[in-house]
């Protein structure tokens, strides 16, 4: 399996990245490097393996942390969070309330 | 300079070096072409304890001590590029707090006055966080991350934010937008990454500890390359509020110090529960600074035979050798162990932390802080102008590499594989903790390697992860520990392993360690 220009200017427009045209082939190069080496897995046979996402699962029966059942999940309730004025402070441009961007829909 | 610190320190040279070696590398140094202040880059910080009985009985002011850093700092920076941003101001009034409270006679916090830095990924009120990235320069968080809330509450004093590579991705510092940190032991090499500047720091003595982050080794290689102590504490023993996260099942913070019971102290601060962070683990946080002091009884080491082979460097090997062997006259039982599939661990983490990664750096859009295009005409092309201007090269190949694992078609055959051959990996560390209460390795393959030496191959690059990535699927414990060094000087570390959340055995072992080079 290699990825083509293409397929990294799809994968590009689907991470919301633009790429000069230069970067493209650099790009195509070390993808394929990188996934022609992470292909040895396929040598694994993992049909019988339940995938592992997070680790907490793993640690036994005594623990009292997460094991990413939502068991120990904090009650859903309000609480303060930071001050709008400081969040604000730190965006590109805003009105004080809101977040500003440049038009979404083009008349 | 800095004659205050220097008194009171145990040692003047680094762990594990005698005099006649030191002397050497001053030498060396001396003669290496890099300007004024060379010879003496490389200082062994006084010990934490030493520091604090100092400051609690009035013979150091804690604002001496740091204004004493600020003025090495100084010196040193322009060369090592170690600090981003200074919290001067902000420091010497925790100083003066600490001082006031000395005076009354008052019960001081456990870092009371130590001068700490902080990883630039991790967030400080008051202090810009650029994870090292060009997309937030600038940005001042509004919140402190939790350990660094935990590091004021214990009364450090925090003098500024520490370049990395980055966001935490890369192994050498090369890939931070604000340049590339140097080693301070030579300073024709990296200092290792993605916490190149902390381990740096720390090997300078630019502070006396410092705070990292590691996601695949980004601890423990740098402390290796830079001969410091580096913890990778168990995933969910430190909260990873306010860390600018890379990849959230793998990211941890941790300590760097100059000796193991330091970073011990420093773990005691940050670790525990937080409401802030869900997988930060209830189990209640040991004495870790008590333990350390604990004996080795009869341990069992375990040593994988699948990290000694092909690409170890034989000057590495050796000196790994000699640790283990000082274990073994330590009265531990030394176990030849099998973790067999190692050699998968690599393709496993680079598809996974790429993932992860790529979700993660979603986040970065122009809309609510850092970096926004001005060549921007629409929202969409905002969000992607402001992402191919702000992040760098490996940002971006990590973000397609995880996107394009993650895409429709791909997702069975790379991700969900990946995560298949994670649990496998994990279970042979538990079943080989149902033998061994410990388990040694190199950190890494090789010593430091030169500047530029791998920056034109990402895949070289990820290899200088090979023994560290493993831990981090695992959500193991882990401590590197200097063990000896290369015949040109460069520091050499051990990885010592432990099960999850057995942090004290790991630091015992490593404090073993320690003590046999130090001799």
């Amino acid at each position: 399996m290699s990825v083509s220009l293409e397929e990294v200017e799809r994968v590009a427009e689907l991470a919301s990245l633009e790429l000069a045209e230069d970067e493209k082939p650099r790009m195509q190069r070390d993808l394929n490097a990188i996934l022609e080496y992470v292909a040895q897995l396929n040598s694994l046979d993992t049909s019988a393996v339940e995938p592992l996402a997070q680790v907490s699962e793993l640690l036994d029966a005594g623990s009292t942390a997460d094991k990413g059942d939502g068991a120990a999940l904090r009650v859903d309730e309000t609480r303060p969070c930071l001050d709008r004025k400081v969040v604000m402070e730190e965006a590109p441009e805003t009105n004080g309330a809101f977040f500003k961007v440049p038009k979404v829909i083009e008349r | 300079m800095n004659v205050l610190v220097l008194r009171l320190a145990n040692s003047r040279f680094p762990l594990g070096m005698t005099a006649r070696k030191a002397n050497a590398r001053i030498m060396r140094d001396g003669m290496a072409e890099l300007g004024v202040g060379t010879k003496d880059l490389v200082e062994k910080p006084a010990t934490i304890a030493s520091l604090r009985e100092g400051i609690a009985s009035g013979v150091i002011s804690a604002v001496e001590l740091a204004e004493q850093y600020y003025a090495r700092i100084a010196a040193h920076n322009p060369l090592l590029n170690v600090y981003l941003s200074l919290t001067k101001e902000q420091a010497l009034e925790q100083a003066a707090k600490v001082d006031a409270a000395a005076v009354k006679g008052e019960i001081l916090g456990p870092l009371a006055g130590i001068p700490i830095g902080v990883k630039d990924v991790l967030t400080m009120q008051g202090a810009p966080s650029t994870a090292g990235s060009a997309i937030l320069k600038g940005y001042e968080p509004p919140y402190d991350a939790t350990s660094v809330a935990k590091l004021k509450a214990a009364g450090a004093v925090l003098l500024g934010k520490i370049n990395c590579d980055e966001f935490a991705m890369g192994s050498s510092n090369e890939n931070s937008a604000y340049g590339p940190v140097r080693n301070p032991v030579d300073t024709e090499r990296v200092p290792g990454g993605s916490s190149g500047g902390s381990a740096a720091a720390v090997a300078a003595n630019l502070a006396v500890a410092t705070l990292g982050t590691d996601t695949g080794g980004s601890i423990r290689q740098p402390a290796s390359f830079c001969g410091v102590v580096g913890v990778l504490p168990t995933y969910g023993r430190v909260s990873r509020y306010g860390l600018i996260a890379f990849a959230s099942s793998l990211d941890r913070v941790g300590p760097f110090a100059g000796n193991v019971r330091d970073a011990a102290e420093v773990l005691q601060v940050i670790a525990g529960q937080d409401p802030k962070d869900a997988t930060s683990s209830a189990r209640p946080v040991p004495d870790y600074i008590g333990e350390t002091e604990k004996d080795l009884d009869k341990l069992r080491i375990g040593v994988p035979e699948e990290y000694f082979g092909e690409g170890l460097d034989p000057e590495v090997r050796a000196a790994v050798e000699s640790g283990i062997d000082s274990l073994r006259k330590a009265g531990c039982e030394i176990k030849k162990i099998s973790l067999k599939h190692t050699q998968y661990a690599i393709p496993v983490y680079y598809l996974i932390a790429t993932a992860e990664a790529s979700a993660n750096l979603a986040r970065f859009d122009g809309v609510r802080y850092g970096h926004r295009s001005a060549k921007a005409t629409n929202l969409a092309s905002m969000y992607r102008l402001s992402r191919e201007e702000g992040f760098g090269p490996e940002v971006k190949r990590r973000i397609l590499l995880g996107t394009y694992a993650l895409s429709a078609g791909y997702y069975d055959a790379y991700y969900k594989k990946a995560q298949q051959v994670r649990r496998i990996l994990a279970e042979e560390f538990l079943t080989a903790f149902g033998e061994v209460d410990a388990i040694v390795t190199p950190t890494a393959p090789t010593a430091a390697f030169k500047l530029g030496e791998k920056t034109d191959d990402p895949l070289a690059m990820y290899l200088a992860d090979i023994y560290t990535v493993t831990a981090s699927l695992a959500g193991i414990c882990g401590v590197t520990v200097p063990c000896g060094a290369t015949s040109a000087g460069l520091p050499v570390g051990m990885q010592v392993l432990g099960a999850h959340f057995q942090e004290s055995t790991a630091f015992r072992v490593a404090r073993a360690v320690e003590a046999a080079n130090a001799i």
